[in-house]
Protein backbone atom coordinates (compact mmCIF):
# COMPACT_ATOMS: atom_id res chain seq x y z
CA UNK A 1 0.00 0.00 0.00
CA UNK A 2 2.25 2.93 -1.29
CA UNK A 3 2.44 5.55 -3.50
CA UNK A 4 5.44 4.80 -6.30
CA UNK A 5 6.99 7.27 -8.91
CA UNK A 6 9.34 6.55 -11.58
CA UNK A 7 10.94 8.71 -13.77
CA UNK A 8 8.34 11.17 -13.88
CA UNK A 9 8.31 14.04 -16.04
CA UNK A 10 6.10 16.62 -16.18
CA UNK A 11 6.96 19.80 -19.44
CA UNK A 12 4.45 22.46 -19.79
CA UNK A 13 3.16 23.37 -23.01
CA UNK A 14 5.08 21.19 -24.58
CA UNK A 15 6.47 21.61 -28.28
CA UNK A 16 5.27 25.74 -28.05
CA UNK A 17 7.89 28.74 -27.39
CA UNK A 18 6.21 28.45 -23.97
CA UNK A 19 7.51 25.24 -23.03
CA UNK A 20 8.50 24.77 -19.98
CA UNK A 21 9.86 21.34 -17.50
CA UNK A 22 8.04 21.86 -14.49
CA UNK A 23 9.37 18.29 -12.76
CA UNK A 24 12.17 16.18 -14.08
CA UNK A 25 12.72 12.34 -13.14
CA UNK A 26 10.89 12.17 -9.98
CA UNK A 27 11.63 8.90 -8.32
CA UNK A 28 9.70 8.21 -5.02
CA UNK A 29 8.03 5.72 -2.95
CA UNK A 30 5.94 7.02 -0.70
CA UNK A 31 4.80 4.37 1.87
CA UNK A 32 1.86 4.27 3.92
CA UNK A 33 1.35 6.15 7.18
CA UNK A 34 4.75 8.53 6.37
CA UNK A 35 4.61 12.12 7.19
CA UNK A 36 6.00 14.11 4.73
CA UNK A 37 7.33 17.61 4.12
CA UNK A 38 7.34 18.49 0.21
CA UNK A 39 9.48 21.77 0.34
CA UNK A 40 10.80 23.96 -2.53
CA UNK A 41 11.18 27.20 -3.93
CA UNK A 42 8.18 29.35 -5.51
CA UNK A 43 8.24 27.47 -9.31
CA UNK A 44 10.36 24.50 -8.14
CA UNK A 45 7.18 22.43 -8.97
CA UNK A 46 5.25 21.20 -6.10
CA UNK A 47 1.89 21.77 -6.90
CA UNK A 48 2.65 20.06 -10.22
CA UNK A 49 3.95 17.19 -8.41
CA UNK A 50 1.27 16.66 -5.76
CA UNK A 51 -1.19 16.98 -8.81
CA UNK A 52 -0.01 13.96 -10.23
CA UNK A 53 -0.77 12.37 -7.28
CA UNK A 54 -4.41 11.84 -7.89
CA UNK A 55 -4.27 11.63 -11.27
CA UNK A 56 -5.50 15.39 -12.21
CA UNK A 57 -2.20 15.69 -14.27
CA UNK A 58 -0.73 13.17 -16.57
CA UNK A 59 3.11 13.08 -16.57
CA UNK A 60 4.28 13.48 -19.93
CA UNK A 61 6.88 10.61 -19.26
CA UNK A 62 7.50 8.05 -16.36
CA UNK A 63 4.95 5.79 -14.70
CA UNK A 64 2.82 6.55 -11.07
CA UNK A 65 1.81 3.50 -9.32
CA UNK A 66 -1.34 3.41 -6.15
CA UNK A 67 -1.32 0.37 -4.53
CA UNK A 68 0.40 -1.37 -7.31
CA UNK A 69 -1.41 -0.30 -10.26
CA UNK A 70 -0.73 2.36 -13.17
CA UNK A 71 -3.12 5.32 -12.12
CA UNK A 72 -2.82 6.60 -15.83
CA UNK A 73 -3.62 3.18 -17.28
CA UNK A 74 -6.43 2.72 -19.79
CA UNK A 75 -10.09 1.82 -17.31
CA UNK A 76 -8.44 2.74 -13.81
CA UNK A 77 -10.96 4.13 -11.91
CA UNK A 78 -9.40 7.58 -11.32
CA UNK A 79 -12.85 8.77 -9.25
CA UNK A 80 -11.87 6.21 -6.51
CA UNK A 81 -8.47 7.54 -6.71
CA UNK A 82 -9.22 11.04 -6.17
CA UNK A 83 -11.49 9.58 -2.70
CA UNK A 84 -8.40 8.02 -1.98
CA UNK A 85 -5.78 10.53 -2.56
CA UNK A 86 -7.58 13.31 -1.30
CA UNK A 87 -5.90 16.85 -2.39
CA UNK A 88 -6.39 20.18 -0.97
CA UNK A 89 -5.61 23.06 -3.03
CA UNK A 90 -3.52 26.55 -2.66
CA UNK A 91 -5.66 28.86 -1.43
CA UNK A 92 -8.44 25.92 -1.15
CA UNK A 93 -11.13 28.82 0.37
CA UNK A 94 -11.70 29.33 -3.64
CA UNK A 95 -13.66 26.72 -4.25
CA UNK A 96 -16.39 27.16 -1.73
CA UNK A 97 -19.64 27.46 -3.36
CA UNK A 98 -22.79 26.34 -1.28
CA UNK A 99 -24.76 28.44 0.60
CA UNK A 100 -23.72 27.07 3.67
CA UNK A 101 -20.80 25.97 5.05
CA UNK A 102 -21.74 22.75 6.37
CA UNK A 103 -23.73 22.29 2.54
CA UNK A 104 -20.30 22.57 1.21
CA UNK A 105 -18.30 19.89 3.00
CA UNK A 106 -21.41 17.43 2.06
CA UNK A 107 -20.13 17.98 -1.76
CA UNK A 108 -17.01 15.49 -1.71
CA UNK A 109 -19.04 12.48 0.22
CA UNK A 110 -22.31 13.13 -1.69
CA UNK A 111 -20.04 12.71 -4.55
CA UNK A 112 -19.03 9.02 -4.13
CA UNK A 113 -22.60 8.46 -4.05
CA UNK A 114 -23.10 7.69 -0.37
CA UNK A 115 -26.09 7.93 1.45
CA UNK A 116 -27.53 10.99 3.05
CA UNK A 117 -26.89 10.07 6.37
CA UNK A 118 -23.43 8.94 5.74
CA UNK A 119 -22.30 11.38 3.87
CA UNK A 120 -24.55 14.06 6.83
CA UNK A 121 -21.63 12.41 9.42
CA UNK A 122 -18.65 12.33 7.65
CA UNK A 123 -19.14 16.15 6.99
CA UNK A 124 -20.00 16.86 10.62
CA UNK A 125 -17.32 14.71 11.90
CA UNK A 126 -14.61 16.48 9.27
CA UNK A 127 -15.96 19.89 10.33
CA UNK A 128 -15.19 18.69 14.02
CA UNK A 129 -11.53 17.20 13.03
CA UNK A 130 -10.72 20.26 11.52
CA UNK A 131 -11.86 22.38 14.58
CA UNK A 132 -14.86 24.41 13.56
CA UNK A 133 -17.35 24.95 16.09
CA UNK A 134 -20.85 24.78 15.93
CA UNK A 135 -21.99 27.53 15.43
CA UNK A 136 -20.50 28.38 11.88
CA UNK A 137 -21.82 25.43 10.38
CA UNK A 138 -25.02 26.95 9.04
CA UNK A 139 -23.11 30.44 7.89
CA UNK A 140 -22.67 31.02 4.10
CA UNK A 141 -18.84 30.37 3.62
CA UNK A 142 -18.33 33.63 2.32
CA UNK A 143 -18.45 35.33 5.37
CA UNK A 144 -15.85 33.60 7.37
CA UNK A 145 -12.32 34.94 7.91
CA UNK A 146 -9.47 33.42 5.81
CA UNK A 147 -8.29 30.98 8.02
CA UNK A 148 -12.00 29.40 9.01
CA UNK A 149 -12.72 29.64 4.78
CA UNK A 150 -9.25 26.80 5.20
CA UNK A 151 -10.41 24.70 7.41
CA UNK A 152 -13.97 24.51 5.87
CA UNK A 153 -11.80 23.23 2.35
CA UNK A 154 -9.97 21.56 4.37
CA UNK A 155 -13.03 19.59 5.88
CA UNK A 156 -14.67 19.08 2.71
CA UNK A 157 -11.53 16.66 1.15
CA UNK A 158 -11.13 15.21 4.79
CA UNK A 159 -14.96 14.38 4.63
CA UNK A 160 -14.17 11.84 1.69
CA UNK A 161 -12.25 9.64 4.45
CA UNK A 162 -8.99 9.91 2.03
CA UNK A 163 -5.93 7.25 2.58
CA UNK A 164 -3.74 9.50 1.36
CA UNK A 165 -4.03 13.71 2.80
CA UNK A 166 -2.16 16.12 0.74
CA UNK A 167 -2.05 19.80 1.55
CA UNK A 168 -0.60 22.47 -0.97
CA UNK A 169 0.77 25.16 1.30
CA UNK A 170 -1.91 24.79 3.94
CA UNK A 171 -0.90 28.07 5.64
CA UNK A 172 -0.20 30.52 3.15
CA UNK A 173 -1.69 33.56 3.76
CA UNK A 174 -2.19 33.24 7.49
CA UNK A 175 -1.08 34.81 10.65
CA UNK A 176 0.98 32.73 12.76
CA UNK A 177 -1.14 31.93 15.19
CA UNK A 178 -3.48 30.25 12.40
CA UNK A 179 -0.76 28.42 10.31
CA UNK A 180 0.16 27.06 13.79
CA UNK A 181 -3.27 25.82 14.77
CA UNK A 182 -3.93 24.38 11.03
CA UNK A 183 -0.67 22.57 11.57
CA UNK A 184 -0.96 21.27 14.74
CA UNK A 185 -4.59 20.07 13.76
CA UNK A 186 -3.21 18.35 10.75
CA UNK A 187 -0.28 16.28 13.16
CA UNK A 188 -3.04 15.27 15.64
CA UNK A 189 -5.30 14.21 12.77
CA UNK A 190 -3.12 11.97 11.78
CA UNK A 191 -2.73 10.55 14.81
CA UNK A 192 -5.88 9.60 15.27
CA UNK A 193 -6.35 8.15 11.71
CA UNK A 194 -2.63 6.93 10.97
CA UNK A 195 -3.08 7.92 7.47
CA UNK A 196 -0.56 9.04 4.86
CA UNK A 197 -0.04 12.67 4.84
CA UNK A 198 1.53 15.21 2.62
CA UNK A 199 2.49 18.70 3.12
CA UNK A 200 3.61 21.40 1.10
CA UNK A 201 5.33 24.53 1.93
CA UNK A 202 8.44 26.79 1.47
CA UNK A 203 9.39 26.71 5.04
CA UNK A 204 11.19 24.36 6.66
CA UNK A 205 10.23 26.10 9.87
CA UNK A 206 6.82 24.96 9.68
CA UNK A 207 7.07 21.98 8.69
CA UNK A 208 10.18 20.58 10.58
CA UNK A 209 8.53 20.41 14.08
CA UNK A 210 6.07 17.09 12.75
CA UNK A 211 7.17 15.52 9.62
CA UNK A 212 9.17 11.98 9.69
CA UNK A 213 11.06 12.50 5.94
CA UNK A 214 11.33 15.92 4.25
CA UNK A 215 11.34 15.96 0.20
CA UNK A 216 13.26 18.92 -1.07
CA UNK A 217 12.68 20.42 -4.37
CA UNK A 218 14.83 22.47 -6.64
CA UNK A 219 14.21 23.22 -10.52
CA UNK A 220 11.54 20.59 -11.31
CA UNK A 221 14.30 17.84 -9.56
CA UNK A 222 14.20 16.43 -6.16
CA UNK A 223 17.36 17.62 -4.03
CA UNK A 224 16.94 15.88 -0.80
CA UNK A 225 14.84 13.26 0.49
CA UNK A 226 15.78 12.60 3.91
CA UNK A 227 15.24 12.51 8.00
CA UNK A 228 14.64 16.66 8.86
CA UNK A 229 17.67 16.27 10.68
CA UNK A 230 19.80 14.83 7.60
CA UNK A 231 18.61 17.33 5.05
CA UNK A 232 18.99 20.71 7.64
CA UNK A 233 22.54 19.66 7.91
CA UNK A 234 23.03 21.07 4.00
CA UNK A 235 22.12 24.14 5.22
CA UNK A 236 25.00 25.99 3.15
CA UNK A 237 23.14 24.28 -0.12
CA UNK A 238 19.95 24.88 0.72
CA UNK A 239 20.28 28.76 1.03
CA UNK A 240 22.28 28.37 -2.34
CA UNK A 241 18.84 27.34 -3.86
CA UNK A 242 16.81 30.02 -1.84
CA UNK A 243 15.58 27.64 1.24
CA UNK A 244 16.86 28.05 5.00
CA UNK A 245 17.37 25.48 7.64
CA UNK A 246 15.27 26.29 10.70
CA UNK A 247 16.75 29.15 12.67
CA UNK A 248 17.82 26.60 15.45
CA UNK A 249 20.17 24.88 13.07
CA UNK A 250 21.94 28.21 12.40
CA UNK A 251 22.35 28.46 16.17
CA UNK A 252 23.65 25.30 17.22
CA UNK A 253 26.09 24.94 14.24
CA UNK A 254 27.19 28.46 15.23
CA UNK A 255 27.76 27.16 18.85
CA UNK A 256 29.44 23.80 17.83
CA UNK A 257 31.73 26.00 16.01
CA UNK A 258 32.55 28.35 19.05
CA UNK A 259 33.83 25.33 20.36
CA UNK A 260 30.96 24.04 22.29
CA UNK A 261 30.58 20.79 21.26
CA UNK A 262 26.66 20.48 20.49
CA UNK A 263 24.90 17.72 18.74
CA UNK A 264 23.85 19.99 15.49
CA UNK A 265 21.45 17.17 13.88
CA UNK A 266 18.14 18.54 16.15
CA UNK A 267 14.85 19.67 14.78
CA UNK A 268 13.11 21.88 17.42
CA UNK A 269 13.59 24.58 19.86
CA UNK A 270 12.69 21.62 22.85
CA UNK A 271 15.82 19.62 21.35
CA UNK A 272 18.32 22.80 21.22
CA UNK A 273 17.49 23.34 24.63
CA UNK A 274 18.45 19.40 25.73
CA UNK A 275 21.46 19.27 23.74
CA UNK A 276 22.76 22.34 24.52
CA UNK A 277 22.00 21.98 28.42
CA UNK A 278 23.72 18.39 27.70
CA UNK A 279 27.10 19.65 26.21
CA UNK A 280 27.28 22.63 28.81
CA UNK A 281 27.33 19.87 31.84
CA UNK A 282 29.56 17.70 29.80
CA UNK A 283 31.92 20.60 29.56
CA UNK A 284 31.61 21.73 33.21
CA UNK A 285 32.28 17.91 34.42
CA UNK A 286 35.09 17.59 32.65
CA UNK A 287 36.69 20.61 33.66
CA UNK B 1 -8.05 21.03 -21.41
CA UNK B 2 -9.86 24.57 -20.73
CA UNK B 3 -6.19 25.83 -22.39
CA UNK B 4 -7.01 25.30 -26.01
CA UNK B 5 -8.88 27.78 -26.52
CA UNK B 6 -6.32 30.49 -27.60
CA UNK B 7 -8.78 33.32 -28.53
CA UNK B 8 -7.44 36.73 -27.39
CA UNK B 9 -3.92 34.87 -26.24
CA UNK B 10 -0.62 36.04 -26.95
CA UNK B 11 2.22 34.01 -28.03
CA UNK B 12 5.50 35.22 -27.01
CA UNK B 13 8.02 35.22 -29.57
CA UNK B 14 9.79 37.35 -32.22
CA UNK B 15 9.04 37.63 -35.87
CA UNK B 16 8.19 40.53 -38.75
CA UNK B 17 4.75 39.94 -38.26
CA UNK B 18 4.97 40.80 -34.10
CA UNK B 19 6.80 43.75 -35.17
CA UNK B 20 4.41 45.50 -37.10
CA UNK B 21 2.51 48.61 -35.73
CA UNK B 22 -0.97 47.62 -34.19
CA UNK B 23 -2.66 49.67 -36.91
CA UNK B 24 -1.31 47.78 -39.76
CA UNK B 25 -2.34 44.53 -38.04
CA UNK B 26 -5.80 45.23 -37.19
CA UNK B 27 -6.87 47.06 -41.16
CA UNK B 28 -5.22 43.71 -42.47
CA UNK B 29 -7.34 41.55 -40.76
CA UNK B 30 -10.37 43.94 -40.97
CA UNK B 31 -9.19 43.86 -45.24
CA UNK B 32 -8.49 39.81 -44.91
CA UNK B 33 -11.75 39.59 -43.67
CA UNK B 34 -13.78 41.96 -45.89
CA UNK B 35 -12.19 40.02 -48.64
CA UNK B 36 -13.35 36.67 -47.45
CA UNK B 37 -17.28 37.95 -48.20
CA UNK B 38 -15.73 39.55 -51.34
CA UNK B 39 -14.49 36.01 -53.58
CA UNK B 40 -17.12 34.39 -54.58
CA UNK B 41 -15.13 31.62 -56.52
CA UNK B 42 -11.85 28.73 -55.83
CA UNK B 43 -9.34 30.87 -56.98
CA UNK B 44 -10.13 33.61 -54.87
CA UNK B 45 -9.89 31.33 -51.73
CA UNK B 46 -7.22 30.03 -53.18
CA UNK B 47 -5.43 33.18 -52.82
CA UNK B 48 -6.65 34.35 -49.60
CA UNK B 49 -5.56 30.94 -48.08
CA UNK B 50 -2.03 31.47 -49.82
CA UNK B 51 -1.99 35.29 -47.98
CA UNK B 52 -2.73 33.05 -44.71
CA UNK B 53 -0.33 30.88 -45.14
CA UNK B 54 2.35 33.29 -45.73
CA UNK B 55 1.24 35.46 -42.54
CA UNK B 56 0.95 32.48 -40.63
CA UNK B 57 4.57 31.16 -41.53
CA UNK B 58 6.31 34.63 -41.01
CA UNK B 59 4.67 34.97 -37.58
CA UNK B 60 6.63 32.25 -36.02
CA UNK B 61 3.52 31.21 -33.89
CA UNK B 62 3.54 27.00 -34.67
CA UNK B 63 0.43 25.59 -36.56
CA UNK B 64 -0.03 23.67 -33.71
CA UNK B 65 -0.79 25.73 -31.57
CA UNK B 66 -2.90 28.10 -33.93
CA UNK B 67 -5.09 24.70 -34.52
CA UNK B 68 -5.54 24.33 -30.65
CA UNK B 69 -7.96 27.05 -31.47
CA UNK B 70 -9.87 25.55 -33.76
CA UNK B 71 -11.21 23.24 -31.58
CA UNK B 72 -13.47 25.57 -29.78
CA UNK B 73 -15.03 25.79 -32.80
CA UNK B 74 -15.42 22.56 -34.10
CA UNK B 75 -18.90 22.27 -33.19
CA UNK B 76 -19.80 25.57 -34.60
CA UNK B 77 -18.65 24.26 -37.87
CA UNK B 78 -20.61 21.25 -37.90
CA UNK B 79 -23.66 23.29 -37.58
CA UNK B 80 -22.64 25.35 -40.31
CA UNK B 81 -21.95 22.74 -42.40
CA UNK B 82 -25.36 20.78 -41.70
CA UNK B 83 -27.53 23.75 -41.97
CA UNK B 84 -26.44 24.33 -45.19
CA UNK B 85 -25.84 21.17 -46.67
CA UNK B 86 -29.49 20.28 -45.98
CA UNK B 87 -31.90 23.56 -45.84
CA UNK B 88 -29.95 24.97 -49.48
CA UNK B 89 -32.54 24.66 -52.24
CA UNK B 90 -31.61 23.43 -55.80
CA UNK B 91 -31.03 20.95 -57.45
CA UNK B 92 -30.65 17.40 -56.04
CA UNK B 93 -27.81 15.29 -55.67
CA UNK B 94 -28.95 12.70 -53.58
CA UNK B 95 -31.05 12.49 -50.30
CA UNK B 96 -31.63 10.55 -47.57
CA UNK B 97 -34.99 10.29 -46.04
CA UNK B 98 -36.20 13.87 -45.97
CA UNK B 99 -33.09 15.18 -46.29
CA UNK B 100 -32.47 16.67 -49.77
CA UNK B 101 -28.46 17.71 -50.54
CA UNK B 102 -28.27 19.88 -53.46
CA UNK B 103 -25.31 20.95 -55.25
CA UNK B 104 -25.99 24.60 -54.20
CA UNK B 105 -26.00 22.84 -50.87
CA UNK B 106 -22.40 21.25 -51.17
CA UNK B 107 -21.15 24.99 -52.70
CA UNK B 108 -22.55 26.79 -49.66
CA UNK B 109 -21.50 24.27 -46.75
CA UNK B 110 -17.98 24.16 -48.48
CA UNK B 111 -17.93 27.65 -48.59
CA UNK B 112 -18.90 28.40 -44.96
CA UNK B 113 -16.52 26.07 -43.26
CA UNK B 114 -13.53 27.88 -45.07
CA UNK B 115 -14.57 31.07 -44.40
CA UNK B 116 -15.17 30.15 -40.78
CA UNK B 117 -12.10 28.65 -41.09
CA UNK B 118 -10.29 31.22 -41.89
CA UNK B 119 -11.79 33.88 -40.30
CA UNK B 120 -11.04 32.22 -36.75
CA UNK B 121 -7.46 32.12 -37.92
CA UNK B 122 -7.13 35.16 -39.65
CA UNK B 123 -8.38 37.23 -36.18
CA UNK B 124 -6.27 34.41 -34.19
CA UNK B 125 -2.92 35.24 -36.00
CA UNK B 126 -3.51 39.15 -35.14
CA UNK B 127 -4.80 38.62 -31.62
CA UNK B 128 -1.69 35.85 -31.14
CA UNK B 129 1.08 38.45 -32.11
CA UNK B 130 -0.26 42.06 -30.63
CA UNK B 131 -0.14 41.61 -26.97
CA UNK B 132 -3.48 43.46 -25.73
CA UNK B 133 -2.35 46.72 -25.25
CA UNK B 134 -0.65 46.97 -28.19
CA UNK B 135 -3.66 46.55 -29.90
CA UNK B 136 -6.04 48.59 -28.12
CA UNK B 137 -3.24 51.05 -28.14
CA UNK B 138 -3.63 50.74 -31.58
CA UNK B 139 -7.53 50.81 -31.81
CA UNK B 140 -7.46 53.82 -29.39
CA UNK B 141 -5.46 55.48 -32.46
CA UNK B 142 -7.32 54.46 -35.52
CA UNK B 143 -10.76 55.74 -33.91
CA UNK B 144 -9.39 58.91 -32.33
CA UNK B 145 -11.13 61.16 -35.26
CA UNK B 146 -14.50 60.10 -33.51
CA UNK B 147 -13.73 61.77 -30.28
CA UNK B 148 -14.92 64.80 -32.38
CA UNK B 149 -18.23 63.30 -32.31
CA UNK B 150 -18.11 62.57 -28.25
CA UNK B 151 -17.18 59.08 -28.91
CA UNK B 152 -15.06 57.96 -25.61
CA UNK B 153 -12.78 56.33 -27.30
CA UNK B 154 -10.50 56.13 -24.95
CA UNK B 155 -12.49 54.59 -22.49
CA UNK B 156 -13.93 52.06 -24.84
CA UNK B 157 -10.20 50.92 -25.84
CA UNK B 158 -9.48 51.10 -21.93
CA UNK B 159 -12.44 48.68 -21.29
CA UNK B 160 -11.07 46.43 -23.95
CA UNK B 161 -7.69 45.57 -22.93
CA UNK B 162 -8.88 45.38 -19.70
CA UNK B 163 -11.44 42.77 -21.12
CA UNK B 164 -8.82 41.10 -23.58
CA UNK B 165 -5.99 41.07 -20.58
CA UNK B 166 -8.72 39.22 -18.10
CA UNK B 167 -9.60 36.17 -20.94
CA UNK B 168 -6.22 34.16 -20.02
CA UNK B 169 -6.95 34.95 -16.18
CA UNK B 170 -10.14 33.80 -15.92
CA UNK B 171 -9.29 30.76 -17.75
CA UNK B 172 -6.59 30.02 -15.16
CA UNK B 173 -8.72 30.56 -12.59
CA UNK B 174 -11.24 28.20 -14.38
CA UNK B 175 -8.40 25.37 -14.93
CA UNK B 176 -7.53 25.55 -10.96
CA UNK B 177 -11.14 25.47 -9.70
CA UNK B 178 -12.09 22.54 -12.32
CA UNK B 179 -9.04 21.11 -10.86
CA UNK B 180 -10.16 21.65 -7.18
CA UNK B 181 -13.54 20.09 -7.59
CA UNK B 182 -12.76 17.51 -9.46
CA UNK B 183 -10.26 16.48 -6.45
CA UNK B 184 -13.33 16.51 -4.54
CA UNK B 185 -14.73 13.91 -6.92
CA UNK B 186 -16.86 16.52 -8.98
CA UNK B 187 -17.81 15.28 -12.58
CA UNK B 188 -17.96 17.88 -15.28
CA UNK B 189 -18.25 15.31 -18.00
CA UNK B 190 -20.84 12.74 -17.99
CA UNK B 191 -24.65 12.44 -17.42
CA UNK B 192 -27.30 13.91 -19.18
CA UNK B 193 -27.85 17.78 -20.23
CA UNK B 194 -29.75 18.93 -17.24
CA UNK B 195 -26.96 17.65 -15.20
CA UNK B 196 -24.26 18.66 -17.19
CA UNK B 197 -25.35 22.36 -16.36
CA UNK B 198 -25.55 21.40 -12.53
CA UNK B 199 -22.71 20.39 -12.29
CA UNK B 200 -21.32 23.73 -13.49
CA UNK B 201 -22.54 25.33 -10.48
CA UNK B 202 -19.68 24.47 -8.46
CA UNK B 203 -17.75 25.52 -11.43
CA UNK B 204 -19.83 29.34 -12.01
CA UNK B 205 -20.05 30.11 -8.08
CA UNK B 206 -16.41 30.11 -7.79
CA UNK B 207 -15.44 31.69 -10.70
CA UNK B 208 -17.80 34.71 -10.43
CA UNK B 209 -16.84 35.69 -7.17
CA UNK B 210 -13.03 35.57 -8.25
CA UNK B 211 -14.06 37.64 -11.08
CA UNK B 212 -15.42 40.32 -9.07
CA UNK B 213 -12.88 40.21 -7.01
CA UNK B 214 -10.66 40.83 -9.16
CA UNK B 215 -12.03 43.80 -10.78
CA UNK B 216 -12.73 45.41 -7.70
CA UNK B 217 -9.08 44.96 -7.36
CA UNK B 218 -8.49 46.16 -10.34
CA UNK B 219 -10.41 49.28 -9.89
CA UNK B 220 -8.98 50.30 -6.68
CA UNK B 221 -5.26 49.68 -7.96
CA UNK B 222 -5.79 51.77 -11.06
CA UNK B 223 -7.39 54.76 -8.63
CA UNK B 224 -4.68 54.40 -6.44
CA UNK B 225 -2.31 55.70 -9.22
CA UNK B 226 -4.81 58.43 -9.82
CA UNK B 227 -6.19 56.96 -13.63
CA UNK B 228 -9.03 59.37 -14.69
CA UNK B 229 -9.80 58.28 -17.70
CA UNK B 230 -8.14 59.98 -21.13
CA UNK B 231 -8.05 63.59 -20.75
CA UNK B 232 -4.54 64.77 -21.21
CA UNK B 233 -2.95 61.36 -20.57
CA UNK B 234 0.37 60.66 -22.79
CA UNK B 235 1.67 57.94 -24.15
CA UNK B 236 4.84 55.79 -22.85
CA UNK B 237 5.55 54.18 -26.21
CA UNK B 238 3.52 56.72 -28.60
CA UNK B 239 2.77 54.60 -32.17
CA UNK B 240 4.95 55.55 -34.77
CA UNK B 241 5.01 54.26 -38.47
CA UNK B 242 7.80 52.58 -39.91
CA UNK B 243 8.81 51.48 -43.75
CA UNK B 244 8.13 47.87 -42.78
CA UNK B 245 4.66 49.14 -41.92
CA UNK B 246 4.14 50.99 -45.07
CA UNK B 247 4.96 47.85 -46.82
CA UNK B 248 2.53 45.88 -45.17
CA UNK B 249 -0.14 48.10 -46.30
CA UNK B 250 1.31 48.14 -49.75
CA UNK B 251 1.08 44.24 -49.94
CA UNK B 252 -2.59 44.48 -48.53
CA UNK B 253 -3.69 46.47 -51.46
CA UNK B 254 -2.59 44.54 -53.45
CA UNK B 255 -4.11 41.68 -52.22
CA UNK B 256 -7.07 43.02 -52.14
CA UNK B 257 -6.73 43.94 -56.17
CA UNK B 258 -6.16 40.35 -56.30
CA UNK B 259 -9.01 39.61 -54.29
CA UNK B 260 -11.17 41.58 -56.50
CA UNK B 261 -9.69 40.81 -59.74
CA UNK B 262 -9.59 37.16 -59.69
CA UNK B 263 -11.88 36.01 -57.13
CA UNK B 264 -15.14 37.76 -58.00
CA UNK B 265 -14.44 38.68 -61.53
CA UNK B 266 -13.20 35.94 -63.19
CA UNK B 267 -14.78 32.29 -63.34
N1 LIG C 1 -0.69 25.25 -16.33
C1 LIG C 1 0.57 25.65 -16.53
N2 LIG C 1 1.02 25.98 -17.75
C2 LIG C 1 2.30 26.36 -17.93
N3 LIG C 1 3.22 26.45 -16.97
C3 LIG C 1 2.83 26.14 -15.72
C4 LIG C 1 1.49 25.74 -15.43
N4 LIG C 1 1.40 25.49 -14.10
C5 LIG C 1 2.62 25.75 -13.59
N5 LIG C 1 3.49 26.13 -14.55
C6 LIG C 1 4.91 26.44 -14.37
O1 LIG C 1 5.55 25.31 -13.80
C7 LIG C 1 6.44 25.70 -12.77
C8 LIG C 1 6.14 24.95 -11.51
O2 LIG C 1 4.89 25.35 -11.03
P1 LIG C 1 4.28 24.85 -9.66
O3 LIG C 1 2.95 25.48 -9.52
O4 LIG C 1 4.35 23.37 -9.63
O5 LIG C 1 5.30 25.47 -8.62
P2 LIG C 1 5.26 25.45 -7.02
O6 LIG C 1 6.50 24.77 -6.59
O7 LIG C 1 3.97 24.91 -6.55
O8 LIG C 1 5.37 27.00 -6.68
P3 LIG C 1 4.63 27.86 -5.54
O9 LIG C 1 5.44 27.74 -4.31
O10 LIG C 1 4.68 29.25 -6.10
O11 LIG C 1 3.24 27.35 -5.42
C9 LIG C 1 6.31 27.21 -12.63
O12 LIG C 1 7.45 27.81 -13.19
C10 LIG C 1 5.08 27.58 -13.40
O13 LIG C 1 5.28 28.78 -14.09
MG1 LIG D 1 2.34 25.67 -5.59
Amino acid sequence: MSIVLEHVNHIYESGTAMEFPALTDINLVIPDGQFIGLIGHTGSGKSTLVQHLNGLLKPTGGKIYYNGSDINADGYNKKELRSKVGLVFQYPEHQLFEIDVFTDVCFGPRNLGLDKKEVELRAYAALKQVGLSDEYFYQSPFDLSGGQKRRVAIAGVLAMKPEVLILDEPTAGLDPKGRDEILDQIAKLREETGMTVILVSHSMEDVAKYVDRIIVMNKSRVLYDDEPKKVFSHYKELEAVGLAAPQITYIMQALKEKGLPVDTEITSVAEARTAILNALADKSRSR
Amino acid sequence: MIRDITLGQYYQTDSVIHRLDPRVKLVTTLAFIISLFIVDNAAGYIIAGLFLAVVIKLSNVPVKFMMRGMKSIAFLLVIAVVFNLFLTQGEVVFSIWKLQITKEGIRLAIMMAVRLVFLIMGSSVMTLTTTPNNLTDGLEKILNPLKAIKVPVHEISMMMSIALRFIPILLEETDKIMKAQIARGADFESGNLLKKVKSMVPLLVPLFISAFRRANDLATAMEARCYRGGEHRTKMKPLIYSKRDFMAYGTVCVYLALCVGIGRMLF
